[in-house]
């Protein structure tokens, strides 16, 4: 009898598991189904239109002509001011909250803040810049004004990352670094950072593969929609990929949907890149300790 | 040890940032030499340049920034315009906006740009924060847009509606809500309405002359958007469908949408290209503008544009589905420009 009674349930629980089993599975397939569509109807709309002048044109009001050479220079300019700027900051910060911080009030308030922080919407940092960057420190809207409004919109997502990292380097080599005689400045350049590294870079290079598919806060902060030069100093107009996409894809003739297909390609191709390097340094660095 | 890969790591990243950045001054240098073989004369003339400041031969090369900013539905004829002039000016470093008529004008009446694009002419209040800050701007017409109203290829029983019709369709305290409220021969069937957010110029100037400021419909049977595409969508396969947006995504669409007639009480009008720009298609034909700066004219290269915008509007215009105004209209603005140039 009794044995009869655990052989049901058993069959209960493994035709429960087997359920559970293909619900999860339906559930991955569900994001891979859509991100496969998305991908297959871009390809389909912007392989036709990807052409090495497509790289290298201006826009132009023709589509055989139009071009995205201004918004890819323009967006990897942005880049290149914002991650310094923004890595900088936030490894600093990071360092400073796990490492020296005194275990008070004051620095939870903080912690709570930058978590928060990171959920703000991005259109919010587009009015913050404006205010600040562009009309109270004189900066006008210029690439400097955009990439510092970007580096504060990332800069939340790079201190929780760096934490991360920092948190989880082992306590004892921490401790054996000190005993050894080791001031607390030696030990984090020395044992800390490089252990934090993969970590790190991993946060901000997905922190800055947000910034690069932003466009809210860069109108707001008057990046060009249309613009004929490439930025050559810090105080240049600018224009980034995603503002020519948007203007692209709000235009009446069809032929303008495929060039914006085509712009969708570009952009994800350089987000894969950035990811790919992200990717390598974890692999490169993982499982040191 | 361990402090030396983070070094030869950080050294990696930057080579790769310097790469990237080569490869972009690289492309940059191979569009200068291009540019320099279409102007040789670039150089000389710039250093003679500040001298010869009144005098405005074509041969002058023109170098500095000029600033636009304003209306999505003028962006179009815009940046044609900006193309042309860049193919013929290289030097002259042209930045072109699209953050909507309001958008454009908080810009233009603090004196940060050149050129304001507008969809609909500046208000009062926007005159007067232009006055408190000792900015003239000056209107000039571009070109002529005909709001159309649509419905689906697949709605048998509209052709033509009149200004009445429109506000019964469209106004809140109008309770029609079917098709046969409207007209008892059409179906019972309910309206579905498609309208431009309220953010954009298309909404106020449809607000301004067929609401006449009364607030519209709103709630299930309504949809907002600004992104005019996406009205087309939702009209086209509805056949109890009807909205409203500029002509040229009606022109782009006519083979799944069907245009209406709009009766003001003499006879019912289609828009076309000739009945927007005599007028005939009343009252939902739209010029579409855009404001001048008066201090900037003083900059020759934003002189220069303008004169070339009014040489050229007409045919950008037509270009992007707009209507050009007469020819004679044009040449008035360029000598209105000139006057204030002082040319």
């Amino acid at each position: 009898m009794q044995i009869h009674i655990s052989k049901s349930r058993m069959k209960r629980r493994i035709a429960l598991n087997s359920i559970f089993r293909i619900l999860f599975f339906l559930a991955t397939t569900i994001g891979l189904v859509f991100l496969s569509l998305l991908l297959i109807r871009i390809l389909n709309q912007g392989l036709g239109y990807l052409t090495i002048d497509f790289l290298r044109n201006f826009p132009a009001p023709y589509v055989e002509e139009a071009g995205m050479f201004a918004g890819i220079i323009g967006s990897l300019f942005l880049m290149l001011l914002t991650a310094p700027i923004a890595i900088i900051l936030g490894v600093s910060t990071a360092l400073y909250l796990e490492e020296y911080a005194p275990k008070n009030r004051f620095t939870n308030f903080i912690q709570v803040n930058v978590q928060n922080l990171a959920g703000v919407p991005s259109i919010v940092f587009g009015l913050l810049g404006l205010t600040f960057f562009v009309y109270l420190f004189q900066m006008g809207y210029t690439l400097i004004a955009g990439a510092l409004t970007m580096s504060l919109l990332i800069l939340p997502v790079i201190v929780v990352a760096a934490q991360e990292a920092i948190r989880s380097v082992p306590k004892e080599i921490k401790e054996a670094s000190i005993g050894m005689g080791a001031t607390k400045w030696q030990t984090i350049w020395r044992i800390v950072l490089p252990a934090a590294v993969p970590g790190i870079l991993t946060g901000s290079i997905l922190a800055l593969s947000r910034a690069i598919g932003e466009t809210a806060p860069l109108l707001i902060v008057g990046a060009a929609t249309a613009i004929y030069t490439i930025p050559d100093s810090m105080l240049s107009k600018y224009t980034v990929m995603p503002i020519q996409i948007y203007s692209w894809t709000s235009r009446p003739q069809e032929e303008w949907q495929f060039v914006a297909g085509a712009g969708i390609i570009v952009l994800l191709v350089i987000l894969l890149c950035m990811n790919a390097i992200a990717v390598w340094i974890r692999n490169k660095f993982q499982n040191r300790y | 040890m361990k402090s030396m890969k983070l070094l030869a790591l950080a050294a990696l990243f930057i080579l790769t940032i310097g790469l990237l950045a080569a490869c972009g001054t690289e492309n940059e240098t191979g569009q200068a030499d291009e540019n320099q073989e279409t102007d040789q004369t670039d150089e000389g003339t710039n250093a003679s340049e500040e001298n010869t400041e009144e005098n405005t031969e074509e041969t002058e090369e023109l170098s500095g920034e000029v600033l636009i900013d304003g209306s999505s539905t003028v962006f179009p004829i815009m940046e044609g315009l900006t193309y042309e002039y860049n193919q013929e000016n290289p030097s002259v470093e042209l930045s072109l906006n699209s953050s909507g008529s309001g958008g454009g004008f908080k810009k233009s009446t603090v004196g940060e740009i050149d050129l304001s694009n507008a969809s609909r002419p500046i208000k009062e209040e926007e005159i007067a924060i232009a006055e408190e800050n000792g900015i003239e701007l000056h209107e000039l017409e571009l070109a002529y847009d005909g709001l159309s109203v649509v419905v689906s290829q697949q709605n048998e029983f509209v052709e033509n509606l009149t200004v009445d019709q429109l506000k019964k369709i469209f106004l809140a305290d109008n309770d029609a809500t079917q098709w046969s409220d409207i007209n008892p021969e059409w179906p019972e069937e309910t309206i579905t309405i498609y309208s431009p957010g309220h953010d954009s110029g298309t909404f106020d100037y449809f607000n301004e002359v067929i609401l006449e400021e009364n607030p519209m419909k709103e709630g299930e049977n309504v949809t907002l958007s600004e992104d005019d595409n996406l009205l087309v969508q939702g009209i086209q396969n509805d056949p109890y469908a009807i909205g409203y947006f500029g002509y040229a995504y009606y022109a782009e669409n006519q083979d799944t949408l069907k245009v209406l007639g709009i009766d003001e009480g003499n006879g019912a009008i289609k828009p076309s290209g000739e009945t927007i720009q005599d007028g005939s298609y009343s009252p939902l034909s739209r010029p579409i503008f855009t404001y001048v700066n008066v201090a900037s004219l003083e900059k020759p290269q934003v002189y220069d544009f303008v004169e070339f915008t009014l040489n050229n509007a007409g045919s950008a215009a037509e270009h992007v589905g707009y209507v050009a105004l007469p020819d004679e209209k044009y040449q008035e603005q360029l000598d209105k420009i000139n006057e204030l140039a002082g040319k």
